[in-house]
């Protein structure tokens, strides 16, 4: 199939021109067509994930098409290791959160259009390989995320929106600014590939106000990221959108859109500016462990239920900056520790993954509570065990693998973070084990304190989680349970590109000590 | 070339000269509540005089014994300039401020100022400089106070004729000087003269430089020059406040461009050295402060206001803050992102005063309420709104977004010392958002969701709106015949 990149990108757009043919009052339709054109989007990115050649660690399924010539602008795409599972959770999470917002009553025609906006916008960031089109993309995002918060969300909405618009925009215009940059000192180009061979040498011994060029860019860039991951200290916009936002919009958020910061980072920062990561990697690990403590620490003092999943976020984000700060372990100085640095990365990449997975399973769950009690506060609740028992069952399921239990994919990609990350920053995973504690802990007093007990008599006609639901979170605790298991197939996935990305990498690790 | 041949290269001109008069003589024979029938006349006018510029030669010579010139340049101002009079003078149809007036004289000298307008895109005297700038003030004196009844419109006028008298009689100075030094009033010719000026004449040369900038400084509302433009914005009927925040603009900044490079420069577009003519002060850097002042200052007052005209007004001060982060620069480049800020500031910036308009006529206010639940009661205005929105913010895939592209680019490609300039541009668009999107805001989350909806009653709305809205979104991920058009305009840049 030929475009199959470019199907997966605009499929939901013509979704969207096919809702806005539907009258607003035909509510099940709206959602039928909504379904339909993100079940398709599904088919295609399995389908995708099914002929990629995983021992090929290049750009694959290439498109290239001249658009403003003038300017250098290309519409390209191509799919590797690393953006082929974020591709394929998107594509999950889009469908799935159908299905998750089938509930929406109000102004049900804007919402899904929006949806399937956001969708686009997301899949496009990850496929895109021109720097242009990579930030039209990322921009295109934030509208639809304003409205979806803005206009279905809890009782602070509009702050919440407004909070998430301006953090994230200004973001993405230090990033303007880096792109502007790397495109002028490396050849007129926004050619992602092109920018990947000549950056690293071009902005060598480049000094801008007796600063080096490649670090003021990494940082514009990363400041960019950072706010979307989000790295302390700008996290401050993410338990107030999650909270405010509605259900699926929260399953996207954390599912989906904090991955697009740490996939920034390595496509960007990694790809273009290795010199850096050399520079950066510590920053990375302490800002890190910075996020595993304080989130966990914030998790903790939580009584509402979906901040404390917000705040877990937070922290899980933490292991992967840990795993990425990892790869320098494969340098010279460090002793060519190339197993360290897969292991870190990869587990970075898996931990990104699993965390989609899980973090969609909490959210949704959470809504499950929300929809039947309308409040989320832990203390309100008690013995929900024997009042929802099969609710209890997958509520355990999720909170396990959050808290990375053994069986799992939680467990292994941080175990990987901490095998890949230890020889080389020793004290931060040594205090950031500390995290995987507290996070038991939040998890577990927060469960306890649901679901044992003695029963709230209020709560003793609940009605059970029921078949949509069910529906919305079984394909999740499948594939956590599987890949907890067996997660070799994922990781086969993305070794090829990750060992790319690792010698781009090292090979000018020589190069960071003069710089 | 001599008066006589000059008139063969002047039909535009010409075309907007009589059509103006036969406005003027179609009106008499309107009764009053039939005189807005002389718009068509114009119309029709205008249509002559874009498809007079278009058939025209691509000839780049002067004309009137060296005063004006005509090249591709001007020629792209003029199209801006026919475009944004065209869609005001639609625009007007709908006005319910103008309702209670005699609207013959008004489409008249809307196009009266539009022949100053095209004036100013191709004046290489000084003399011609201060007679298109007369003409365009004047006219527009007369349109901020048009509506007489009002008395915010009267002050209007009366403050932008104080403030106009003043700015223009400063730079009539600054000129003289100029004339004074050098001994000539062509642009050329002068800057041979400027070349060969000995060191002790640099004192007079920087206090006409200023002189000079402050009348074109006022003309483009740039901080410190801008005290009139709220306060004339907010007053003047809001379809002349449209034009006003656009096309005197657009022409300013043509002037601006070309008086720079042609009198200080060596023709082709200035490097950042030839600066160096005018020894003793950091213009650039000076040029790039008055920018950045002009930004904040028009973005950080905006978020204070309650109406969204006198929000507009702010803004378009900030926007002329975001085309002059590009002037310091004076590279082909710095002038070819300022066209294309322009070309798309027109759509999205009509267009939002246009919503404006709408929304006053049928809500009877300007104000953020008045715009409440305007998105449910009125979908499609409620889209285009914030489309409109959205762009002057500068986000993709809206036209704002490449305007803003394009400055931030060539800002950027001048170099690291000019790294400073693009911070404080991008912060600022961040802090634009805030009050754009509280339109949105106001229009979405306030107000019951109706079940009612209804698009707006006059068709011709409904045209404009799409006039306005279509390009303000296709050229956000398709400018690519913009890009070449502007790029064929700038040839006498590239050193002829």
């Amino acid at each position: 199939m030929n475009h199959l990149l470019s199907w997966i990108i605009w499929l939901p757009i013509l979704g969207m021109v096919a809702i806005a043919f539907v009258p607003r009052d035909k509510s099940e339709v709206i959602k039928k067509i909504a379904a339909v054109f993100s079940g398709l989007q599904l088919v295609l990115a399995t389908y995708l994930w099914s002929i990629f050649d995983a021992s090929n660690g290049t750009f694959q399924f290439m498109e290239r098409a001249e658009w403003i010539p003038s300017f250098n602008i290309t519409y390209i795409l191509g799919v590797d290791g690393l953006s082929l599972p974020m591709v394929f959770l998107m594509a999950l999470i889009g469908f799935i959160g159908v299905f998750v917002s089938w509930n929406i009553d109000k102004a049900i025609k804007g919402y899904f259009s929006l949806f399937l906006l956001l969708n686009t916008g997301v899949m496009g960031v990850f496929l895109s390989l021109d720097f242009f089109l990579f930030y039209i993309f990322w921009e295109v995002m934030l509208l639809p995320m304003y409205f979806l918060i803005g206009m279905w969300g809890g009782p602070q909405r509009e702050y919440a929106a407004i909070k998430f618009f301006i953090y994230t925009l200004f973001g993405s215009v230090l990033m303007l600014i880096a792109i502007l940059a790397l495109y002028f000192t490396c050849g007129n180009t926004f050619d992602m590939l092109v920018l990947i061979e000549t950056a690293p040498t071009a902005l060598n011994g480049m000094l801008w106000w007796g600063m080096s060029a490649i670090k003021v860019i990494w940082v514009l860039l990363f400041i960019g990221f950072a706010i979307k991951v989000p790295v302390f200290p700008f996290h401050t916009w993410l338990p107030l959108a999650h909270v405010e936002a509605p259900t699926a919009i929260s399953v996207i958020l954390a599912g989906v859109l904090l991955k697009l910061g740490v996939y920034g980072i390595l496509r960007v920062n990694y790809n273009m500016l290795p010199d850096g990561v050399f520079w950066f990697a510590g920053a990375l690990a302490v800002l890190g462990l910075i996020n595993v403590i304080w989130g966990a620490m914030c998790a903790l003092a939580q009584t509402d239920l979906k901040k404390l999943v917000a705040y877990s976020s937070v922290n899980h984000m933490g292991y992967t900056l840990i795993g990425m700060a990892a790869v320098i372990a494969a340098s010279e100085m460090n002793g060519e520790n190339l197993i360290s640095a897969q292991a870190g990365l990869g587990g970075a990449v898996f931990q990104m993954f699993n965390h989609g997975t899980i973090s969609a399973m909490l959210f949704i769950l959470v809504g499950v509570i929300y929809d039947r009690a309308h409040h989320r506060d832990i203390e309100g609740f008690g013995g929900l065990a024997s009042q929802m028992p099969i609710y209890t069952a997958f509520v355990a399921i999720a909170f396990f693998a959050g808290l990375g239990l053994p069986g799992f994919s939680g467990f292994i990609s941080e175990a990987m973070i901490f095998i890949g990350a230890f020889p080389v920053f020793k004290t931060v995973v040594i205090i950031s084990t500390l995290g995987i504690l507290l996070n038991a802990a939040y998890f577990l007093w927060a469960f306890q304190r649901m679901f044992f007990g003695p029963a709230n008599e209020k709560y003793n006609d609940i009605p059970e989680i029921n078949k949509r639901e069910l529906f919305t979170v079984i394909p999740l605790a499948v594939i956590t349970l599987i890949l907890g298991v067996y997660p070799r197939p994922f990781l086969d996935l993305i070794a090829a590109t990750l060992n790319v990305l690792i010698e781009s990498v090292v090979s000018y690790g020589g190069l960071a000590a003069a710089m | 070339m001599s008066n006589l041949n000059s008139l063969a290269h002047f039909w535009p001109e010409l075309i907007l000269t009589v059509t103006v008069l036969t406005a003027i003589i179609a009106d008499l024979f309107y009764r009053r509540e039939e005189s807005y029938k002389v718009a068509w006349w114009l119309l029709g006018g205008l249509a002559l005089t874009l498809f007079s510029i278009r058939i025209s030669s691509s000839l780049i010579s002067s004309l009137f014994m060296g005063t004006i010139a005509i090249d591709p340049f001007s020629q792209f101002f003029k199209v801006l300039i026919l475009i944004s009079t065209a869609l005001v003078i639609l625009m007007s149809f709908n006005s319910k401020e103008l309702k209670d007036y005699r609207v013959g004289e008004y489409y008249s000298i809307l196009a009266i100022m539009a022949f100053g307008l095209f004036l100013m895109a191709s004046a290489i005297d000084i003399l011609m400089v201060y007679i298109a700038i007369e003409i365009v003030s004047i006219m527009s004196f007369f349109l901020a106070g048009y509506l007489k009844k009002k008395p915010e419109s009267n002050e209007a006028s009366l403050k932008y004729v104080i403030y106009g008298a003043f700015s223009s009689g400063i730079m009539l100075y600054g000129l003289s000087i100029l004339f004074g030094l050098t001994g000539t009033t062509k642009f050329f010719e002068m800057q041979s003269a400027i070349a060969s000026l000995s060191s002790d004449a640099s004192l007079a040369l920087i206090i006409a430089t200023v002189f000079i900038l402050v009348g074109f400084g006022y003309k483009i509302s740039a901080v410190p020059f801008h005290f009139w433009t709220p306060d004339v914005y907010e007053g003047s009927p809001t379809t002349i406040t449209a034009y006003l925040s656009v096309a005197p603009k657009a022409a300013g900044f043509a002037m601006i461009i070309r008086f720079f490079n042609q009198v200080f420069g060596d023709g082709n577009a200035f490097s950042s050295e030839s600066w160096l003519a005018l020894n003793g002060i950091p213009w650039p850097q000076l040029l790039g402060i008055l920018a950045a002042a002009t930004m904040t200052v028009g973005n950080l007052v905006a978020i204070q206001q309650n109406s969204v005209k006198r929000m507009l007004a702010y803004s378009s001060i900030a926007h002329a803050g975001y085309m002059m982060m590009a002037l310091p620069l004076m590279s082909q480049s710095g002038i070819y992102a300022i066209m294309i800020y322009l070309t798309m500031y027109l759509f999205m910036n009509l267009g939002a005063f246009y919503v404006v308009i709408y929304v006053q006529g049928k809500f009877g206010g300007e104000n953020f309420e008045n715009f409440n639940g305007l998105g449910w009661k009125m979908p499609f205005v409620g889209v285009v709104m914030t489309l409109f929105m959205v762009a002057l913010t500068g986000l993709p895939p809206t036209a704002g977004f490449i305007g803003k592209f394009y400055i931030f680019a060539a800002v950027i490609e001048a170099g690291s010392q000019y790294y400073w300039l693009a911070f404080v541009g991008v912060i600022n668009s961040v802090i634009s958002l805030y009050y754009y999107i509280r339109v949105v805001k106001h229009m979405y989350l306030f107000g019951e969701r109706s079940e009612s909806i209804s698009m707006p009653s006059s068709k011709l709305v409904t045209v404009v709106l799409l006039v306005l809205a279509i390009p303000t979104f296709i050229f956000g991920w398709y400018f690519g015949p913009v890009a070449n058009w502007i790029n064929e305009s700038l040839v006498i840049f590239n050193g002829i």
